[in-house]
């Protein structure tokens, strides 16, 4: 039989072969990015709305910081203070109820429309109308969607006045006006764009405010504004050539959604992406020795802890309570998993936030925490679970903590679970002990003195239920302390309470507060002025700059 | 002159009579519709059930608890589970799958958007994958038990038992970091990100009808990387199926006889073997064509490629279950479509069928 080499026609296929290699050949390689934009690689998949009413992610927050303006702002060089924005200055009345607030003047939103008190005004309207997630800033100072038009006014064009209902701590109600839910919305560009409701009894209004068409566009005055929004995809802002203030160097910055923390990485190095934002430690070693990569970070106001839950009897126990602290390896946990991307910091104000307190009093004590055991009644230990949210450092946190804990005779069961599977246990209350993040909901002490140290109802069906609540600690009595340091009128006393407050915790709480998050962002050389804020709403991009 | 094979790929009865014809749409319609509502009815109470609070989904974690209740009656979750089924059924009827929690589009809208990304990338890994693994298994077949038999089963098998995230990105360190050769993760360059236009979703198809060269090479650059590595995948099986099939072929009595008859190798192999063995062939490419349309996520997330794997997958994570919902149904129809279709050749292509 004839089994000849011309059988199989191979020049057939290798034309074929050859054709694909050919198209695989390099041509023109774009070296970089365009000239005035920036394009940064970052995660985006938590972004559901860009409405500043609405939204409460982290990345929402830094893109609305860019495209909305404040009446009062957080001066970075002392975040414990505000600086004003739209609003050049404002007065307390002697009661301590009303503040008045007087705009600059002959200031446009990037519509070209000017920017008025009534402006300002309606913003307050929508957002305690609307009454989405982060609306309880400014509603906790006493706005209601039946007050709100009469307590949250303008006195003039440029005049607006805002009455409280308590005589609370100026640093407070500034503080909370200074949060990304308080944006000054271009009221006469939205109302072209309302969709009409039918009221019941949930909502009572006949219009939307314009919620729907601000999930997806902006009605700003800052240094941007949104161009295009595809979730999942990328993010466009463009410069807004109305900004009143410096206008921005750059023409236009692209976020582009990317996951992956080795894509990002990638993409850096080939200098197709000017910054990366979320690279994991093994990653930013390697760029850091790249001579075009530098690191820019700083500290942000998300603290990761572990809760245990009072409704499971034994870890009611005030000695188990502390025994836990004792059983975190804080300096290898330090040096190793959160290496470059947190700081061990066990109280519950994050660094940069009016009251903080450097302390760190708790250390890996196997053997102390077998005495508090054993004085605990628990002389054999005991079997606890713990739900894990997935990915890391957190997992690799989880496991240190099971290995050290078992020293001590603690076993801890690890569950692991998709991050909204174990908040949905955790919201419910059964855990046994739970490890994660919280990230502070303003930059207020009050925002996380009030979630750590007060549960005012500690029933199921409470309307509080703060992270106090979600794990059964019953403290009545710092619950008022909480409540207290919110009328304090004198900064520096305000601060010496959030200062006991934090010791209270940290002593007798069922949180073992383990690190702070810091950001860190690799960044292009050619890209000046790169700068992270102390929270995302403080990541501003006027400043920055391409050679 | 034909040889006279119990299968020969000369077609006499191409007339499909009309009463079969209806009987078959009928079945089909029948089947299909039946098939939808279970996937529907399946998804939805998956959906229902995972431990996670939909509500979560839409309001994060710190959201108060008045909010929460709100948006929970809102979403109608306060309502018996098979209420909210039958309202769920019977908007779909009206044709609305509702919105997406995570993008605010409607999830038809979502679909349409990234769909077309997958079916790109999918079609172009196909044809890579059966351009090259046919002839590969057809040698393979030939030539067994030789060193190119060998070497191309080692070749199948990594495709087949390498993890592909793994590979791309290999992949991605030498082509992309290294040689520069293919683009960034993505499917177009940012250069051209708002200076193009697409049509119809397919950025290759896109970018050749409205002339714009540069933009179509850019694409090619981009697609090329991740559509190899599918296509790949795709050889690998595709390679190994078609040599059992070809070797099937060649112990037939009709290439003894066509031997014996003294027709060339090449004809042999190529006209009659294969011939015979594409018929189950073409189920094989189109199962796996198949599956790449379903997404491939480890893929899509590796490559940054907006696709409907890459959708599906964030949404189920996030409890988006209208995006979820929506995005199965759509797949279910591509699924009984290929099988249709696949059903529909293999009556063209094997005479046998249609003489029943």
């Amino acid at each position: 039989m004839m089994m000849g080499q011309a059988v199989y026609q191979p020049r057939r296929w290798l034309v074929g072969i050859t054709f694909l290699v050919l198209l695989m050949l390099p041509a023109i390689t774009f070296a970089g990015t365009p000239i005035g934009t920036l394009v940064e690689a970052f995660a985006l998949d938590e972004m559901i709305t860009m409405d500043p009413g609405e939204a409460f992610e982290l990345s929402a927050a830094e893109v609305n910081a860019n495209v909305y303006d404040l009446l009062v702002r957080f001066d970075l060089t002392d975040t414990t203070k505000v600086k004003p924005d739209l609003a050049e200055s404002w007065t307390v009345s002697a009661n301590g109820l009303t503040y008045t607030f007087k705009l600059r003047s002959g200031l446009k939103f990037a519509s070209g429309n000017p920017i008025t008190a009534e402006d300002v005004a309606w913003s307050f309207e929508r957002v305690v109308r609307l009454d989405k997630t982060p609306a309880f800033i400014i509603e906790q100072l006493g706005l209601t969607g039946d007050n709100v038009t009469e307590r949250a006014k303008a006195m003039g064009p440029d005049v607006f006045a805002l009455t409280v209902d308590e005589p609370y701590s100026p640093t407070f109600v500034l503080n909370c006006l200074a949060s990304t839910v308080a944006s000054v919305v271009d009221k006469k560009l939205v109302l072209d764009h309302l969709k009409a409701v039918a009221p019941n009894d949930d909502y009572r209004y006949d219009n939307d405010f314009g919620n729907d068409w601000l999930k997806t566009h902006t009605a700003g005055s800052g240094p941007f504004k949104l161009r295009e929004w595809r979730a999942n995809e990328a993010l466009v802002l463009d410069r807004n050539d109305q900004f009143w203030g410096e206008k921005a160097k750059l023409s236009r910055v692209i976020y582009r959604h990317m996951k992956e923390s080795s894509t990002q990485r990638l993409a850096l190095e080939a200098g197709d992406i000017d910054v990366a934002r979320n690279l994991d430690p093994n990653d930013l070693d390697a760029v850091a020795k790249n001579d075009e990569i530098s690191l820019s970070s700083a500290p942000k106001g998300t603290i990761y802890y572990l809760s245990l839950n009072q409704r499971n009897e034994k870890l009611a126990r005030p000695e188990v309570r502390q025994a836990f602290k004792y059983l975190v390896d804080y300096d290898a946990i330090g040096t190793t998993l959160i290496r470059g991307i947190g700081e061990i910091h066990q109280t519950f104000l994050p660094k940069g936030v009016l009251g903080e307190l450097e302390e760190n009093p708790f250390k890996l004590d196997v053997a102390k925490a077998k005495e508090l055991l054993d004085r605990a009644g628990l002389k054999d230990g005991l079997s606890v679970t713990m739900d894990v949210r997935s990915g890391q450092p957190v997992t690799g946190i989880a496991e240190s903590i099971q290995q050290t804990a078992g020293e001590a005779g603690v076993k801890i069961e690890i569950i692991p679970g998709d991050d909204k599977q174990t908040l949905t246990k955790y919201r419910a209350r059964n855990h046994d002990i739970y490890i994660g993040q919280w990230g502070q909901d303003y930059f207020d002490p009050h925002s996380n003195a009030q979630t750590f140290a007060s549960n005012t109802d500690n029933s199921d069906d409470s309307k509080n239920q703060t992270l106090a609540w979600r794990n059964a600690w019953n403290v009545p009595e710092l619950s008022k302390q909480t409540e207290a340091a919110l009328l304090e009128k004198d900064t520096g006393k305000r601060a010496e309470m959030y200062r006991h407050l934090q010791k209270e915790v940290l002593d007798t709480s069922p949180f073992v507060i383990i690190f702070q998050q810091i950001e860190v962002a690799a960044v292009r050389s050619n890209v000046k002025g790169f700068e992270l804020g102390p929270s995302f709403d403080t990541n501003y991009l006027g400043n920055v700059a391409k050679e | 002159m034909e040889s006279p094979g119990p299968a020969t790929p000369r077609n006499e009865s191409r007339g499909i009579d009309a009463s079969a014809l209806l009987a078959f749409a009928i079945r089909f319609i029948g089947v299909a519709a039946a098939t939808y509502l279970g996937l529907l009815a399946v998804t939805f109470f998956i959906g229902r059930v995972i431990p996670i609070d939909p509500v979560l989904a839409v309001l994060g974690d710190r959201a108060p608890a008045s909010v929460v209740e709100r948006t929970r009656r809102e979403m109608g979750l306060d309502l018996p589970l098979v209420q909210q089924f039958y309202l769920y059924l019977k908007s779909v009827l009206a044709g609305d799958f509702g919105r997406s929690v995570l993008t605010t589009n409607p999830v038809m809208d979502d679909i349409r958007r990234v769909f077309p990304a997958t079916i790109e990338l999918a079609t172009l890994g196909t044809l890579i994958g059966s351009v090259l693994g046919i002839p590969l298994g057809v040698l393979a077949a030939v030539k067994r038990n030789s060193i190119a038999d060998q070497i191309v089963r080692v070749v199948g098998l990594i495709g087949y038992s390498v993890p592909i995230f793994w590979l791309g990105l290999l992949s991605l360190l030498l082509f992309y970091a290294k040689l520069q050769w293919v683009g960034f993760p993505g499917r177009i360059d940012v250069a051209y990100e708002y200076s193009f236009v697409p049509l119809t979703g397919f950025y290759l198809v896109d970018a050749a009808a409205q002339r714009q060269w540069e933009v179509f090479y850019d694409v090619l650059r981009h697609i090329l990387l991740p559509a190899s590595l599918l296509g790949y995948v795709s050889l690998a099986y595709v390679s190994r199926m078609t040599r059992s099939f070809v070797l099937n072929e060649l112990t037939q009595e009709y290439i003894v006889a066509a031997r014996a008859k003294g027709l060339s190798e090449a004809r042999i192999i190529w006209r009659h073997a294969l011939r015979n063995a594409a018929v189950p062939l073409v189920t094989v490419v189109a199962l796996s064509y198949a599956g790449l349309l379903e997404g491939s996520v480890l893929t899509e997330t590796v490559f940054s490629w907006p696709g409907i794997g890459l959708y599906i997958t964030n949404s189920l994570q996030n409890a988006d279950m209208n995006a979820v919902l929506g995005g199965t149904v759509v797949i279910g129809s591509v699924f009984i479509a290929i099988n249709l279709i696949s059903d529909l050749l293999y009556r063209l292509l094997d005479p046998r069928t249609n003489a029943q």
